[in-house]
């Protein structure tokens, strides 16, 4: 895969949400080039931009995974390919 | 570099606001499958179909899931069957077993429509095309997603007046044959004016003959986005109102576009046109009514509602269109009744009649839509509701469309479930003085003094 992946993060703020969503993209060889983050009254909301060109992974099973990484901590985590972005935002 | 603002304001649109494709529809032309023979035309539809569209549902949902945006409907229009079946059909029945192979074929490749079972009789009809519109209330009846449409008038050709009395009659049929299902064979029939030969959205769409073989269009929608954007702007000025609809729509359109795009890629199939369209569903938020409402008018109906209605028209095509390398289809603002939540609650208040409809269609893109009235309603009524749409798309060189559900078993008072996006509707009083005199006249309403412009 070459496109960006944008990974979005919502949910209660709690111990380890970017330790383990990163443990998991490094595990898959999926370097991180971007990631933005607030937390406002403890709802932790994140973006990440991430380059999935080195991982075997097809995006079906990384999009569930992540998912269930989100399950196991609470959060709801999304991966959208980048352009529904660019194509909204950019002229 | 997106940041984290824009991807949040995405995805609140999508999840919270109803922002969604509402349909990508492939057009396949059937010309290539003319036969004189039924059985071989019958098998080679089948067989086109299959093959064009085979992949259209799972390149939709892989779309859906890899962008995060839903994609409402997958669905086919064909080349206007009328003349597809010209060589074999020897009678209204034999048109109704092409509407059952389209039917197999929609069932098969899994679309929730086939739209296509057409006739484009603004001039006059041959004896195949009255065939096939005779055929409309049977064919409606026998099979569950075929959609039909008629092409009465333009304002090249004037309106065939002898096709709309004819249409009184199939609409009173139609709702006659469907009347277990409160008459829903009607919601899958439109009659038109200058209708449009790459609308991807039902019940109307047919793939034009100008077209290539196959093509893909793709029907945006997103009334819930406008209207959230237009809260934020309460009391300010109509520059700013106008500006507001304008980025709205832009946005709203781009996700067409790329989607279009990506769908034509992975199908191997030409892109043809967005349309850019505000289309409500009965899901609440999703209504073009409460925009009109945010703009500031208290019921859809309300006087202010034309005006209201004119200008977000014009500002949906002006910021879409910069979006989207071909707009094409309605493109504009849809006002159906049974569709759209809003528009069924200014009804219940008597704040919408049909006769305001009547006016609203004159500025926005399509017409009388999903309007149910009572089963009692005379056919010459009918015609002559139609008639009436007919002439405002004729003169105004803009498409206008009728789709009407005369209840049968039902009176003012009562209302009617759809069910789906179909949604319900409360059945409308109509005009009860009569224009048979007018509707029993025989020929066509010869085309306007501007339509010559060569």
């Amino acid at each position: 895969m070459e496109d960006k992946i944008i990974v979005t993060v919502v949910g209660k703020d709690t111990v380890g949400i970017i330790a383990k969503i990163c443990t998991y993209l490094a595990n898959n060889r999926i370097n991180v080039s971007d990631i933005s983050q607030t937390i406002t009254g403890g709802f932790f909301n994140m973006m990440m931009i991430v380059e999935p060109n080195e991982t075997e992974k097809p995006f079906d099973d990384l999009q569930r995974e992540l998912g269930q990484v989100g399950e196991e901590i609470g959060v709801d985590v999304r991966c959208q390919r980048s352009e529904i972005f660019e194509m909204m935002h950019r002229v | 570099m997106i940041n984290l603002y824009e991807v949040n304001e995405t995805n609140k649109m999508i999840e919270q606001e109803n922002l969604d494709v509402r349909t990508i529809t492939i057009g396949i032309s059937l010309l290539d499958c003319m036969d004189a023979d039924l059985d071989r035309l019958c098998d080679k539809v089948y067989d086109k179909i299959t093959t064009v569209a085979k992949d259209l549902v799972q390149t939709g949902a892989d779309i859906e899931k890899e962008f995060g945006i839903p994609i409402v409907n997958k669905r086919i229009s064909v080349t206007p069957i009328a003349m597809i079946g010209a060589a074999a059909c020897r009678s209204a029945q034999d048109y109704v077993r092409l509407a059952k192979t389209l039917d197999q074929a929609a069932a098969t490749v899994g679309v929730n429509f086939i739209g296509g079972y057409s006739a484009l009789v603004s001039k006059g009809m041959t004896t195949q095309d009255e065939y096939l519109i005779r055929s409309i209330p049977e064919a409606l009846s026998a099979t569950n997603n075929v959609c039909s449409s008629v092409n009465v008038g333009s304002t090249k050709h004037g309106i065939n007046m002898d096709a709309v009395r004819l249409l009184g009659d199939v609409i009173h049929d139609t709702a006659e044959q469907t009347k277990e299902a409160d008459s829903i064979g009607c919601a899958k029939l439109v009659v038109f004016c200058n209708a449009p030969d790459d609308n991807p959205f039902m019940a109307g769409a047919f793939h034009g003959v100008s077209e290539a073989d196959a093509v893909i269009h793709v029907g945006v929608s997103g009334p819930g986005v406008v209207k959230t954007a237009l809260s934020q702007v309460r009391g300010e000025s109509f520059e700013v109102l106008c500006e507001t609809i304008k980025k709205t729509a832009f946005k709203v359109t781009r996700v067409g576009q790329l989607v279009a795009k990506e769908a034509s890629k992975r199908l191997s199939i030409p892109f043809g046109i967005i349309d850019l369209s505000l289309a409500p569903t009965p899901a609440i938020g999703d209504s073009v009514a409460d925009i009109l409402h945010e703009i500031g008018v208290e019921y859809a109906g309300a006087p202010g509602t034309t005006a209201a209605l004119a200008l977000l028209n014009d500002q949906v095509k002006k910021g879409g269109i910069m979006a989207s390398s071909y707009v094409g289809g309605l493109s504009g603002a849809f006002i159906p009744v049974s569709e759209d939540q809003g528009m069924i609650d200014a009804v219940e208040a008597g704040a919408l009649t049909l006769e305001k409809l009547e006016a609203m269609t004159c500025v926005c893109s399509v017409g009388l839509d999903m309007i149910a009235i009572p089963g009692d309603t005379p056919v010459t009524t009918i015609a002559g509701i139609v008639a009436d749409e007919m002439a405002i798309g004729m003169i105004n060189q803009k498409t206008t469309a009728v789709r009407l559900i005369p209840v049968i078993g039902k009176g003012i008072g009562e209302s009617v479930e759809f069910g789906g996006l179909l949604g319900y509707a409360p059945i409308m009083p109509v005009n009860s003085f009569g224009c048979a005199d007018f509707v029993n006249r025989t020929g066509r309403i010869p085309a306007p003094v501007h339509s010559f412009k060569n």
